[in-house]
C-alpha cells in the first residue's frame, strides 16, 4: 500500500510519466499514461500497438513513475511524487477481454472510455491490451510540487 | 513517436508546462524529477532541482515534456508530448542542461491518434503473436466490416427506385422486386470483398489515414479476418447474385442475362486485373453505371418483365451522386491510391478542380431531376428530389476546409452519403405519391 498522500495523487490522476529502461541502449525512456491504482499497485494498460514499452519492460522491469504535471494532476492542495517500482507485463492474460477489470478504475478517469469500448470494432487493435502490474518500492515526494527541495523518502507499506 | 530534429524538439518543447527530467540510479531504478526549465536551440536546461536528487555528470538523460487538457466528463484531450536525450550536464544550483542529441515525439494535433496507431498496425500484431494470441470481433462484427454493409444503401436506393417506377406504372411485384434486391445486394457485398482482396497489398496496406468511409475494411490488414476467408466470402456472395440472377433470367427475362454479364464484368473489372477500371480514372462512371441505370433498369425489368427508358433517365442522378460518393471518400486515400499507381480522378487532378467537378456533377445530378418532369419522363412530385440539394454545401464547405486532413473530411463525406441517400428516398417517395394519386 502506498502512503495516503500518494493514493490521493494517484487517484486523480490523469496522466503520470512511466520511465523504463530501454531494451538495447539502457538508457531511460519516457511514456505518458493514465495510471490507475487498486489499493496495492499501480496499474497502467498499454495496447499492443504501443508494445515497445512492454519489451522494454519484459528485459528490465524497473520503473519510475512520475506524477508532476499540475494540469494532468489536479490535486489540491497540489504536489508531486515520482513512484520507484517493479513493473510486471501480464501478458499471459488474454489481451482481448482481461484489462477490462481495470475498467471501473479508467472509467473513473476517463468516462468516454465506456463509449469507446463499444465502438472496439472501429480500431479493434487498440482494445486488445495488456495490463503493466507496477509493485512499489519506494516512494519521492515533494509537498507542494517544489523540487528544488530535497524529497521525502516514503516507503509502501507491506500488506497485512 | 516520430523522431525529431533537436531544434525543432527544442522548439516543441519551449511550449509545455514543465520539464521531467530521468536517468537511471545506480540502483538500476530510473528516477524523475519534475521542474521548470528553459528551452533554446538545442538545449535545455531543467532546474533547479533538489542537489541530493540529481543525474551524474555526463550521464545520458531523458527530459519529457508533456501536456493533455482536462475534459470533465469525457476525460482529456491535447494530447503530446516530446522527449529529448542527451549527456546531463550539472551546474551549481541543481540545473542541469542537456544538448538534445536525439528527440522523438507525438502531437496529436500533427499525427490525429487513428493514424498514429494505423502506423503502430505491424508492431501491435507482432507482438500478439509473439503472445500466441489474435485480435479478435465478434463474427457479426467482422462479416459487418468485411462486407461494409452500411454501404448498400448504394444498392437499397437504385432498385427502391426500381420497385416504385415499377409501382407508378403499375406494374409492381413484390416478390421479383425482392428477389432482384438479394441478387443486387450480394453482388455489392462481393464487389467491396473483392475490390477489399485487390488493395489489400497495395493502397490499403500503405494508407495510414483510413476513415470509416475510406481505405477499405481493414479487416484483413489487422488480422481478423483472412486472405482466403475474404475470397470464400467474396465468391459466396457473387455465386448467390449468379444464382438469383440465372433464376430472374429464366423466369422474368433472358435480357437480364445480359445486365448481369455486364454488371458482373464491371463489378469485378472495377478493381481486378486485367481491367483495373478504377486504377485507370474510370472507377466513377463505372459507379455511377452500375448503381443507377443497370441496377435500377435491370431491377425494374426483374419486375416487370419491360425495358423502361424513364427508369433508366430516373436512376441518372443518383448514379451520379453515388459516384460522387467514391469521389469524395478518395480524397483521404490519394497518398495511398497514388503510391499504389491507383490513378483514380482524384489522384490526377488538383484540389480545385475535384471541387468544381463536384459541384458540376451535383448540379448535373439536380438539373436531371428538374427537367425530368418537364420533359414528360418523370412525375412531377419526382421534384421532391431536389430538396436534397442543401446537403451538397457541407460537402463542399468541408473540401475547401479539410481536403488535407483525412478525419477533417469526415463530416462532408457523411453529408456526401446522405446526399445520395436523401435525394434517392425523395424520389422514390415522389414515385410512390405519384402512384397513389394517379
Amino acid at each position: 500500500m502506498l502512503p495516503p498522500e500518494i493514493e490521493r495523487l494517484l487517484d486523480v490522476a490523469l496522466v503520470a510519466e512511466l520511465t523504463v529502461v530501454a531494451a538495447m541502449s539502457g538508457r531511460p525512456i519516457t511514456y505518458p499514461l493514465i495510471p490507475l491504482y487498486d489499493g496495492q499497485h499501480v496499474l497502467m494498460s498499454s495496447a499492443v500497438l504501443f508494445s515497445r514499452k512492454l519489451r522494454h519492460l519484459k528485459e528490465n522491469p524497473r520503473v519510475a513513475v512520475s506524477l508532476s504535471d499540475p494540469v494532468g494532476v489536479p490535486a489540491e492542495p497540489f504536489a508531486r511524487a515520482t513512484i520507484l517500482g517493479d513493473a510486471r507485463v501480464l501478458d499471459t492474460e488474454d489481451p482481448h477481454s482481461s484489462w477490462e477489470r481495470l475498467l471501473p478504475l479508467w472509467r473513473a478517469k476517463e468516462p468516454a472510455i465506456d463509449k469507446l469500448v463499444k465502438q472496439r470494432f472501429g480500431l479493434p487493435l487498440f482494445f486488445e491490451r495488456v495490463v503493466i502490474e507496477i509493485s512499489p518500492v519506494r516512494v519521492l515526494y515533494w509537498p507542494g510540487g517544489d523540487t528544488a527541495r530535497a524529497p521525502q523518502v516514503l516507503q509502501p507499506a507491506v500488506p497485512v | 513517436m516520430a523522431r525529431l530534429e533537436a531544434t525543432e524538439a527544442v522548439r516543441r518543447a519551449a511550449g509545455y508546462g514543465h520539464a521531467v527530467l530521468s536517468w537511471i540510479e545506480a540502483d538500476g531504478y530510473p528516477v524523475s524529477v519534475a521542474g521548470s526549465f528553459a528551452a533554446a536551440g538545442t538545449s535545455v536546461e531543467v532546474g533547479p532541482v533538489a542537489a541530493e536528487l540529481l543525474p551524474a555528470h555526463g550521464q545520458e538523460v531523458c527530459v519529457t515534456f508533456s501536456h493533455i487538457r482536462p475534459q470533465p466528463g469525457v476525460g482529456y484531450d491535447q494530447r503530446r508530448y516530446v522527449n529529448l536525450w542527451g549527456a546531463a550536464e550539472v551546474s551549481e544550483g541543481g540545473h542541469v542542461r542537456v544538448v538534445v542529441e536525439r528527440a522523438s515525439g507525438w502531437d496529436e494535433a500533427d499525427t490525429p491518434f487513428v493514424e498514429y496507431a494505423e502506423r503502430n498496425v505491424g508492431a501491435g500484431l507482432s507482438y500478439l503473436s509473439e503472445m500466441g494470441a489474435r485480435p479478435r470481433l465478434s463474427a457479426f462484427w467482422r462479416f459487418f466490416l468485411a462486407t461494409r454493409v452500411p454501404f448498400l444503401t448504394a444498392t437499397l436506393v437504385p432498385v427502391g427506385l426500381a420497385g416504385a417506377v415499377a409501382a407508378y406504372d403499375g406494374g409492381f411485384a413484390f416478390g421479383w422486386w425482392l428477389l432482384a434486391l438479394v441478387c443486387a445486394v450480394c453482388a455489392h457485398l462481393g464487389l467491396n470483398i473483392a475490390n477489399d482482396l485487390a488493395d489489400a497489398e497495395g493502397s490499403d496496406a500503405v494508407n495510414v489515414t483510413p476513415t470509416p468511409f475510406s481505405g477499405g475494411s481493414r479487416v484483413m490488414q489487422y488480422g481478423l479476418v483472412s486472405k482466403s476467408q475474404m475470397l470464400a466470402l467474396s465468391l459466396g456472395c457473387y455465386g448467390v447474385t449468379i444464382l438469383t440472377g440465372l433464376w430472374l433470367a429464366a423466369a422474368r427475362s433472358w435480357w437480364l442475362l445480359v445486365i448481369g454479364v455486364i454488371a458482373l464484368v464491371l463489378s469485378v473489372g472495377y478493381s481486378a486485373a486485367p481491367l483495373r477500371l478504377v486504377h485507370r480514372g474510370l472507377g466513377e462512371p463505372v459507379v455511377a453505371l452500375g448503381f443507377g441505370p443497370i441496377m435500377a433498369g435491370g431491377a425494374y425489368l426483374a419486375v416487370t418483365q419491360a425495358w423502361s427508358w424513364p427508369v433508366v433517365y430516373a436512376s441518372l442522378p443518383i448514379g451520379i451522386l453515388i459516384a460522387l460518393v467514391l469521389y469524395v471518400n478518395q480524397i483521404p486515400d490519394r497518398i495511398a491510391d497514388a503510391q499504389a499507381a491507383k490513378r483514380t480522378l482524384i489522384v490526377r487532378w488538383p484540389k480545385d478542380r475535384v471541387i468544381q467537378a463536384y459541384a458540376i456533377a451535383v448540379a448535373v445530378a439536380m438539373l436531371l431531376i428538374l427537367v425530368g418532369p418537364l420533359l414528360g419522363i418523370t412525375p412531377w412530385w419526382t421534384l421532391l428530389g431536389l430538396l436534397a440539394l442543401p446537403l451538397a454545401v457541407p460537402v463542399l464547405r468541408g473540401m475547401r476546409r479539410s481536403y488535407d486532413a483525412p478525419f477533417g473530411l469526415l463530416g462532408a463525406m457523411g453529408y456526401n452519403i446522405l446526399l445520395h441517400l436523401t435525394t434517392g428516398v425523395l424520389l422514390i417517395v415522389g414515385y410512390l405519391v405519384a402512384a397513389v394519386t394517379g
